[in-house]
């Protein structure tokens, strides 16, 4: 089962590299990762997805919360999140084919960011699953590459007040 | 704990009034200020001008003569003393050198700070001379560490190092300071508050925890109490007793454990685990209550963890919540001191008779003694042991190696006071013997410090016998040697058809090579000659090393295969034959 797991962590040299080497020294799996700047200079957040079963990620959870430097860590397993991915993606899209593509694109709420004479290059943001059926829907036309930043989660604001008790 | 700098002072108004130091002088003054006496450490390039300072500072300087050596004796320089290790290297091999004594420092929770040299700041990443990622090596050996780049960031970044290594469940502290960090110049900053936003250790536990976890005490027919080397870093040993004695409560202690209970007392079952007593390990799988204090289910205690006391309710009180419920599930976690946990648990908890199961665990230890043959001829290295303990009755800091030695000492000696056993527990580090007694003779220089190691593991520092002859320590050494890894030796023995592949090795004349480092050197190979040795031994006022020949192909019994229920141990028919 997959968890979501966000820790606010001091923006500091290392940290990155504790987190990750302390998740392969516990062989704990990550199957997503993503680290970026708060509103405050000071701290970081990372967002972790974690496979395992709810012990696990007890675990992994403490082991966090451990590091010196993480501040806060928050189990989003069970409550009611917003959770984003962002995926950037090239599609095969010949010219007689490539409304098919535009209009998949709109339906899925993304947007063709760059065009080239036989890919276009997609940004589609939203939940792991939307990714996926997206993904599945482009196939057919052949995908060139793509990369995805993994996901991001922020609780609900009718959950907030509840986390931060 | 308390600490210094927790108590804070208030600050001048205007901090640059306040003097201006090299990095250096930053270090040295900051030390002191920590209330560092001792320290260890070894010279190198990069950490000259640190060693400059130290050239007249008010610190007791020891050299050992390798790093891991002087990392071992900052561990049992702490262990003995209750105090923070303090350990210096220099960059590269210097740090990488210090590797192992992390490790174990770590593994076994013991305060160290270590302080590191490093390149010049504008050539880190460039593979300078002696230069090692050594906050990446370290990263997951240390509590906590980090890089100083900035000179104004280094006072700080001591006192944290300080307040991490001692708080909480301890652990070592790495800095790396660059050279040129060293030599450059910073106001002194006031000493104030330490308030670090992602480290915050509980040390109260919560109340509603403790009064349920009484509440099961109090119920319970059939409770061990099963305790870890977390009591005796609390300093929680009263604290422990008092409560024993006031819930009447057989204890059950793990190696680090030993010391904290007092073994000649008839509640003690004395150490559970692959090497514990039967009676310790079958009052464990039939308890209905373990509860556990500053102790961690380690493999090595529990055995095959899904049938480990599997009628048993766990309480577990530990100052780190990662260790709870990380190897077993857990009833009722208590998170905060032990000290002050077991202080507050024995205001709630009612003595209870529990007649039936005492006369249970007395018919067990009447049933399952340790022994070994006493009658034979030969050596034994238990009886080595044996004579150690009638000689000092643990008026004295027993240090060992790893190995069998190690295990025998633990099973024969009588552990009565905590910081009196220094092992090493968790990592399992052959060779910390002899330097973690000198750490310990430093830090206790008036009591009898004796190392009982195995030739092997004496094989592997034993150059540290120079650095006990350089400052006139006493520290006694006793080889229990059988030419063998011993524990590897009976391994193979056991579950590798007596193939001992690779594990004999010959061993210089230790008392020969003790008397060219200056020590004393002794040689015993008749049973005759081992009380005596052991008496002249005592009598030495300089280093003093005794190797006994013993017995070769001696086993530690009872053993509880790798894999297997704490109940089924192997050994227990032969102790039955020698009865």
């Amino acid at each position: 089962m997959k968890h979501i797991i966000s820790a606010l962590v001091q923006n500091k040299p290392g940290v990155l590299a504790h987190v990750a080497g302390m998740f392969a020294a516990r062989a704990f799996n990550i199957d997503s990762l993503a680290v970026g700047r708060t509103d405050d200079p000071a701290l970081s957040r990372m967002t972790i997805v974690v496979v395992g079963d709810d012990k696990v990620v007890e675990q992994v959870r403490k082991q966090l919360e451990k590091i010196v430097e993480i501040v806060k860590v928050q189990d989003f397993s069970f409550k009611d999140v917003i959770a984003h991915d962002l995926m950037l993606m090239c599609v095969n899209a010949p010219p007689e084919k490539r409304h098919e593509i535009v209009a998949l694109v709109e339906m899925f709420k993304g947007k063709v960011v760059d065009i080239g004479t036989k890919f276009v290059m997609v940004e589609l943001a939203d939940s792991e699953d939307k990714l996926e059926a997206f993904i599945d829907a482009c196939k057919p036309y052949g995908i060139k590459n793509m990369v995805r930043t993994g996901t991001v989660a922020m609780a609900r604001l009718s959950q907030q007040a509840v986390i931060n008790e | 704990m308390k600490d210094s700098t927790s108590k804070g002072q208030s600050a001048p108004a205007n901090q640059d009034s306040l003097p201006i130091k090299t990095g250096a002088e930053i270090v040295v003054s900051t030390l002191i200020e920590q209330g560092v006496e001792t320290m260890f450490g070894y010279l190198g390039g990069v950490v000259l001008p640190l060693f400059d300072k130290l050239y007249d500072a008010p610190i007791n300087f020891i050299i050992p003569r390798h790093e891991q050596g002087g990392c071992h004796m900052a561990d049992g320089y702490a262990r003995a003393s209750g105090k923070v290790g303090v350990m210096v290297a220099t960059s590269g091999p210097g740090a990488c050198n210090l590797v192992t004594g992390i490790a174990n420092a770590m593994m076994d929770s013991v305060p160290l700070v270590v302080l590191t040299g490093q390149v010049r700041t504008d050539l880190i990443g460039n593979d300078a001379f002696q230069e090692a990622d050594t906050t990446g090596i370290t990263r997951p050996i240390t509590k906590h560490n980090m890089i100083v780049k900035d000179v104004n960031d280094l006072q700080q970044a001591i006192r944290e190092a300080f307040y991490i290594a001692k708080t909480g469940r301890p652990g070592p502290v790495l800095i790396d300071i660059p050279v040129d960090v060293e030599v450059t110049k910073a106001h002194v900053k006031p000493l104030d508050e330490i308030s670090l936003a992602g480290y915050k250790p509980q040390v109260k536990g919560h109340h509603r925890q403790i009064t349920m976890a009484a509440e099961e005490i109090n119920k319970s027919e059939k409770p061990v109490l099963y305790v870890g080397g977390g009591v005796i870093s609390a300093n929680a040993a009263e604290e422990l007793r008092t409560f024993a004695k006031k819930a009447n409560l057989p204890v059950t202690m793990t190696l680090m454990g030993l010391g904290a209970y007092d073994q000649t007392q008839a509640e003690s079952l004395d150490m559970l685990g692959m090497h514990g007593t039967a009676y310790a390990n079958y009052a464990v799988q039939e308890c209905d209550l373990l509860i556990a204090v500053g102790s961690r289910f380690d493999d090595r205690v529990t055995g095959k963890i899904k049938t480990f006391a599997p009628n048993a309710k766990f309480i577990h009180i530990d100052i780190d919540p990662s260790s709870i419920s990380k190897n077993v599930n857990v009833h009722i976690p208590v998170v905060g001191d032990a000290k002050y946990i077991l202080g507050e648990l024995t205001k709630e908890v009612k003595y209870k008779e529990r007649k039936e199961w005492f006369a249970k665990i007395a018919e067990w230890k009447s049933k399952y003694p340790l022994r070994y043959d006493n009658k034979s001829a030969n050596i034994k290295p238990q009886y080595v042991i044996e004579q150690i303990w009638e000689a000092t009755k643990d008026n004295a800091i027993i240090v060992t190696g790893v190995g069998q030695h190690q295990m025998w000492t633990a099973q024969f000696y009588k552990h009565t006071q905590p910081r009196h056993f220094i092992t090493s527990g968790g990592l399992g580090t052959m060779g910390f013997g002899l330097p973690a007694a000198i750490g310990a003779q430093i830090a206790k220089p008036d009591m009898t410090v004796i190392d009982i190691d195995g030739d092997s593991s004496f094989n592997m520092t034993m150059n540290e016998l120079c650095t006990a002859v350089q400052y006139e320590l006493p520290v006694k050494v006793c080889i229990l040697n059988n030419g063998y890894m011993g524990m590897v030796r009976q391994w193979q023995e056991l579950f590798y058809g007596k193939r001992y592949s690779k594990s004999s090795l010959r061993s210089p004349e230790f008392a020969a090579v003790a008397e060219a480092f200056g020590a004393v050197g002794i040689m015993i190979d008749k049973k005759s000659e081992v009380k005596n040795g052991i008496a002249k031994m005592l009598k030495e006022k300089r280093p003093c090393v005794v190797d006994f020949r013993v017995e070769r192909e001696e086993n530690v019994w009872p053993m509880v295969p790798a894999g297997k229920s704490l109940h089924e141990m192997d050994g227990l028919d032969i102790f039955e034959s020698m009865a």
